[in-house]
Order: C-alpha cells, then sequence, then structure tokens
C-alpha cells in the first residue's frame, strides 16, 4: 500500500512540474485531482469541524453537564440565510449575513490594525540615534538614522492628500527606494525558502520514491 | 663543669618550648572548634523556616481588559537591609481550582507583584514563598479572585484618542466632499491603466482575469480587492467585455457575484450578466494555484488583476500571466509578496494604494473621505515620530530633562499594552 501511494505521490509531483514545460494532458489530469480531492476535503472538513463540532454540539452538547450555547444558533441563521439565494424569490436575505460579517470584520480589524501598524511603529521609531550619551557605536548610529530617515519618507510616499513633488516628492521618491530595498531583500530571503520546497519535492522523487539519496 | 650546668640550662629550656608547644597544640583545637561553631551557628540559623510574608493581597487592575491582577504584601521581617536571610520571593498561583504552579519571583525588599498571564473569567489564589539559602515559608493564601473586564480600558486611552481625531477627519472630509467640495487625491499609476488594460482586452476579443486573493471575506485585503472588483465590473459591462474570477473561498464567490451584479445592473446591463462569472475552485491554496493556471494557459486572458491578500501563489500566477502576455495590475499589502508582483507585473499597488484605490477609482465622497481622514492620522503619526525621535535624542545626547519627559511621554501615549 505504502509503495502504491509513492507512486501516485511521484506521479502527481512530475505531473504538476510537467507545467513548466507546457500545458499538457497529465498536468491537466494532476490539476483536476488536486482541485477535486482538495475541494471534497474541505467540504468534509469543514462540515465536521462547523456545522456538527461547533454547532451541533455546541447547541446539543453530549455531556449533560454542558450547558448548551444557544448563541451560535444566530450563527447558524446566518448559514442558513446564506442558503437562500438558491430560491430566487427571497435570495436578497442573503445579502444579510455577507454584510454582517464584513462589517464585522472590518470593525473588528480596525482596532487591531490600529494597534499594530499605527502605535507600535510609531513607538518603535521614537529611539536615540546616538544612543544615551553618546554611547551607540558608528554601525548602530548609521543603523538608527537609516531606520528614522527610511520610516519618515516610506511614510510620506502613502500620502495621498499632497501631489508628489518638490520637496515633499523628493521624501516620496527616497521613501519608494527604501521600499524597494526592502523589497528586493525580502525577494532574496523568499526565494531561498521557495528553494527550500523545491529541495523537499526533490528529496521525496530521489529518495522517498526512487531511493538514490540515503 | 660546664657541660652538666650548660645541660641544665639546655634541659630547662626544653621543658619551656615542649610546654609552649603543648599549649599551642592545645590551645589549636580549641580555635578550630570555636570556628566550626561560629558557622554551624550560621548553618542553624539558615536553616532555620524564615519568617513569610504578611498582609498578603490580591486586587483586580481596574479599568483594563482582564488581564491583570495586582498582589501586594508586607515583606518577612527577616527580609533586613543589613544580613537579611531573605534570598528571594516566588508567587504560586492556582487557576480555577488546579494545583498551584509559579507563576514570578520578586527580589528580597519587594512587596508587589503584577500578573499579566490571568484570563478573564478564571478564578485565582495566590501565596508568596519566602526563600532563605536553606528554607521556605509559605504566606497565607489569598481569597479567590476573578479578573474582572471593565467597560473602559485606560491602558488604550490614546488609542482611543487618536481614533476619535482621525474618526472625526474621516466624518469632517466626507461631509465637506458631499458639500461638493472636490478633494484632491494624488494619483496612483496603477489605477490609471485600469481602463486602458480592460479596453486592451475587448480589442483583443480575450478575457480578464480577476482574482482577490486566496483569504475569506474577514481579511480586509479580499474586502479591498472585492470593491476594486465593482469598478473593474462596471467598466467591463460598459465595453462588454468577458469576465472570469476563479475564487477559493466560498464567501468570496456570493460576495463577488453580487458586486458583479450590482455593477451590470448599474451599467444597465442586468441581462449581460452571469453566474458563471465567478466560480469556486477549492479552498486549498496550492490546488486553487494549479487551477487558475490552467485557466491562464487555456483562455488565455489578455489582462489578469492580482488584487486581495496573497501568499506563495503570487509569484506562480504572475510567472503564468507574464508568460502569456497579459498586461498584469496587481496590488497587496503581504510585504512577502510584493516583491514578486513588483518584478512580474506592469503595474503594482504597494500596501496601502489597495485601500486608496477603491476611493480614487469611484470618487465617492464616503471613500475620498475616509481617505483624507487617514492621512490625517499619518500626518500625526509623522509628527509624532519626528517629535518623539528629536526629544529622546537630544534627552539623552545632552540629558534634558524636559526632552526626555516628552520622548517618555509618547512612548507611554503609544503602548498598547
Amino acid at each position: 500500500m505504502h509503495h502504491i501511494a509513492l507512486w501516485v505521490a511521484a506521479f502527481l509531483t512530475l505531473g504538476i512540474i510537467s507545467f513548466l514545460y507546457r500545458d499538457n494532458a497529465w498536468y491537466k489530469i494532476c490539476e483536476s485531482v488536486f482541485v477535486g480531492i482538495s475541494a471534497g476535503y474541505w467540504f468534509v472538513s469543514y462540515f465536521w469541524d462547523n456545522l456538527y463540532g461547533k454547532l451541533w454540539l455546541g447547541v446539543f452538547p453530549r455531556d449533560p453537564a454542558q450547558q448548551p450555547d444557544y448563541i451560535l444558533l444566530i450563527g447558524g441563521a446566518l448559514g442558513v440565510m446564506m442558503l437562500l439565494r438558491l430560491i430566487p424569490k427571497i435570495g436578497w436575505l442573503s445579502r444579510w449575513p455577507l454584510a454582517f460579517i464584513v462589517g464585522a470584520t472590518a470593525g473588528l480589524n480596525l482596532i487591531i490594525y490600529f494597534a499594530s501598524n499605527v502605535m507600535v511603529q510609531v513607538e518603535d521609531t521614537i529611539r536615540p540615534l546616538f544612543g544615551a550619551n553618546y554611547s551607540s557605536s558608528a554601525y548602530d548610529i548609521v543603523g538608527n538614522i537609516v531606520v528614522a530617515v527610511g520610516t519618515f519618507a516610506a511614510l510620506i510616499y502613502f500620502f495621498f492628500s499632497k501631489e508628489h513633488k518638490g520637496a515633499f516628492g523628493g521624501a516620496a521618491k527616497v521613501g519608494i527606494f527604501v521600499l524597494m530595498v526592502t523589497f528586493g531583500a525580502s525577494f532574496g530571503y523568499t526565494v531561498m525558502s521557495r528553494i527550500s520546497l523545491l529541495l523537499g519535492r526533490i528529496d521525496f522523487l530521489m529518495g522517498d520514491w526512487l531511493g538514490v539519496i540515503k | 663543669m660546664t657541660r652538666p650546668a650548660t645541660g641544665c640550662k639546655s634541659r630547662t629550656r626544653m621543658l619551656w618550648v615542649a610546654a609552649i608547644g603543648l599549649s599551642v597544640f592545645l590551645a589549636t583545637p580549641a580555635i578550630s572548634h570555636s570556628q566550626t561553631d561560629t558557622s554551624s551557628n550560621r548553618l542553624l540559623r539558615d536553616t532555620i523556616p524564615p519568617a513569610p510574608v504578611t498582609s498578603l493581597l490580591a486586587s483586580d487592575r481596574k479599568y483594563d481588559n482582564g488581564e491583570a491582577i495586582d498582589l501586594t504584601w508586607v515583606p518577612s521581617i527577616d527580609d533586613q537591609l543589613l544580613h537579611g536571610k531573605i534570598t528571594a520571593y516566588q508567587i504560586f498561583r492556582s487557576d480555577n481550582g488546579g494545583e498551584f504552579k509559579k507563576v514570578g519571583d520578586a527580589i528580597p525588599g519587594d512587596n508587589q507583584f503584577s500578573d499579566e498571564s490571568v484570563s478573564y473569567g478564571h478564578s485565582y489564589v495566590y501565596y508568596v514563598v519566602a526563600l532563605t539559602a536553606g528554607g521556605r515559608a509559605e504566606s497565607i493564601r489569598t481569597a479567590s479572585l476573578i479578573a474582572e473586564r471593565e467597560w473602559i480600558n485606560y491602558n488604550r486611552k490614546y488609542l482611543f484618542l487618536i481614533g476619535f481625531i482621525i474618526a472625526g477627519s474621516v466624518v469632517y472630509f466626507i461631509e465637506t466632499a458631499r458639500r461638493g467640495k472636490k478633494l484632491f487625491i494624488r494619483r496612483i499609476a496603477g489605477l490609471e491603466a485600469v481602463d486602458e488594460a480592460i479596453g486592451r482586452a475587448t480589442e483583443m476579443g480575450r478575457p480578464i482575469l480577476f482574482i482577490s486573493g486566496t483569504q475569506d471575506m474577514d481579511n480586509v485585503q479580499t474586502i479591498a480587492g472585492i470593491t476594486i472588483l465593482g469598478h473593474v465590473a462596471r467598466t467591463i459591462a460598459d465595453y462588454d467585455t468577458k469576465i472570469r474570477m476563479p475564487v477559493s473561498r466560498s464567501l468570496v464567490m456570493t460576495a463577488a457575484r453580487e458586486t458583479i451584479k450590482t455593477s451590470y445592473l448599474a451599467a444597465g446591463r442586468p441581462d449581460a450578466y452571469s453566474d458563471d462569472m465567478v466560480n469556486y475552485v477549492t479552498d486549498e491554496q496550492f490546488g486553487f494555484v494549479a487551477a487558475v493556471n490552467g485557466i491562464m494557459v487555456r483562455e488565455k486572458p489578455a489582462t489578469c488583476f492580482y488584487l486581495g491578500a496573497f501568499f506563495a501563489e503570487s509569484l506562480i500566477m504572475a510567472e503564468t500571466g507574464y508568460s502569456i502576455g497579459a498586461i498584469q495590475i496587481a496590488g497587496t499589502a503581504m510585504p512577502t509578496q510584493l516583491p514578486f508582483f513588483v518584478v512580474a507585473c506592469d503595474f503594482t499597488l504597494i500596501g496601502e494604494e489597495l485601500f486608496a484605490a477603491s476611493a480614487y477609482l469611484s470618487n465617492e465622497p464616503k471613500q475620498l473621505g475616509s481617505l483624507k481622514g487617514q492621512d490625517v492620522g499619518k500626518a500625526i503619526a509623522l509628527a509624532m515620530m519626528i517629535i518623539g525621535t528629536i526629544a529622546v535624542t537630544v534627552g539623552q545626547a545632552w540629558d534634558v530633562e524636559f526632552m526626555n519627559n516628552i520622548a517618555h511621554w509618547l512612548n507611554s501615549a503609544f503602548k498598547t499594552n
């Protein structure tokens, strides 16, 4: 059984990689298998984890000592309303749960993003450029200045109320330069992690499947 | 004759030496014995358990989110400034009647401890252990205490204040825009190309591919992508072009269908709308990517939009789009994926530009006012960073107390926990 699983996995891996050459029948089979199995898997997973595990067992707990959580019925009702779009006459009701989700998401994330992206950013940027009593090394001083100037300039780039002209435009150009340098570093780092993913697949093909690598 | 006399003197001297030697011999153990006595006294003193701390009180911290309990006590009488026996205090806690576990330490001389690892709604009991080199003494246990959550969290008062200013600015600018005053927004290059890209697809007779990321509707980037979709779909309806939108979440599919349907309705072409424009593929990230790549190479869309939250799939899709020669417009606030879009796409909306895009495209008072209000927030943040950096640098470099006070206040104001 294990050998069959290995061969199927190798067949699917090579089929997906074959896309690098061009679209082909092998890739189409693998794509369909991947999409079909994963969609089915997630359907079953959502059913047992959410509908049964959370909603049903929450409202009708197995343990008699556990109190039913009737507030979950609100979520269940919203879920049913989503399905009402299948009935054209009352399909408009499906917009309500959607509006609830979008509104609740925006409201909850407002505070989270504001705290993490604004407050913490400002707090972390307020730092002495030279250190206490000029105690910082030249390396630290340069680093502190780069962080301060880079943050100011990048923030100016994201101002939409003023045209990027003159000194303001110059600062915005420094900002986009800082962003591009950051992206470059991030690019290199992420490519490295992608190569490790590729190595994982090669290790599977050459090691687990073919046994060339021990 | 002298010899005997000499011999007598010598014997006497020898006797004296012997007597002194004996006394030294006898005295030496006596001195050692005395020293041993001092050590054993100290050992004895150390092994006697210290006096415990007294008056241990646990109190819920007021005006917080139910996340802290403060303990105070009177230190052990053995905790003296000089020659004190106490080496440390240990704080133990029982959670909901469970086993007592150590939650923190305090140094000699301390008489308070803040437990900031409590959970709202749980009941806690505490005791403090006073430690010496060889002994320990437990205090009496506190009464059971539940960390209460207050309506107002004073720790976040500055968050509220700044949020209030920004929200007020948003309302002000929305009202200003509604009164007809034109609000300026700078040019965003990627968005200027939207109409051009849709026009190109129309001329070529090929579809437009729109991907709103791989996250659900609880992600603000997905919401931003769907909002831009409204404008794109309106233009597509006007141009009578075909849109193709595979999605990886069922809720996004519903939201996208509603958005496109509304746009087609607004364009006066409800008959041209079809639910088939948006189709669910799978929640699985790479399964979704495999399907999107297949769609790209088979249907060869002339324009690809990637607007939303993306992860590892960003480069795979953008590279495939590049290989088929499509115009690609991307936008995300995921810092690790932006580089890939920058290198593989024709235009990229970086971070907040994605959120500004819908206001820029729609020119609606609500969205414009919101964008302007956010700019006020950025101006406040920028001003605080500049003032704070100058204050902390000058304050520390030249020891200027006034500047140090400003820096300290700003640091505490922007601290969120």
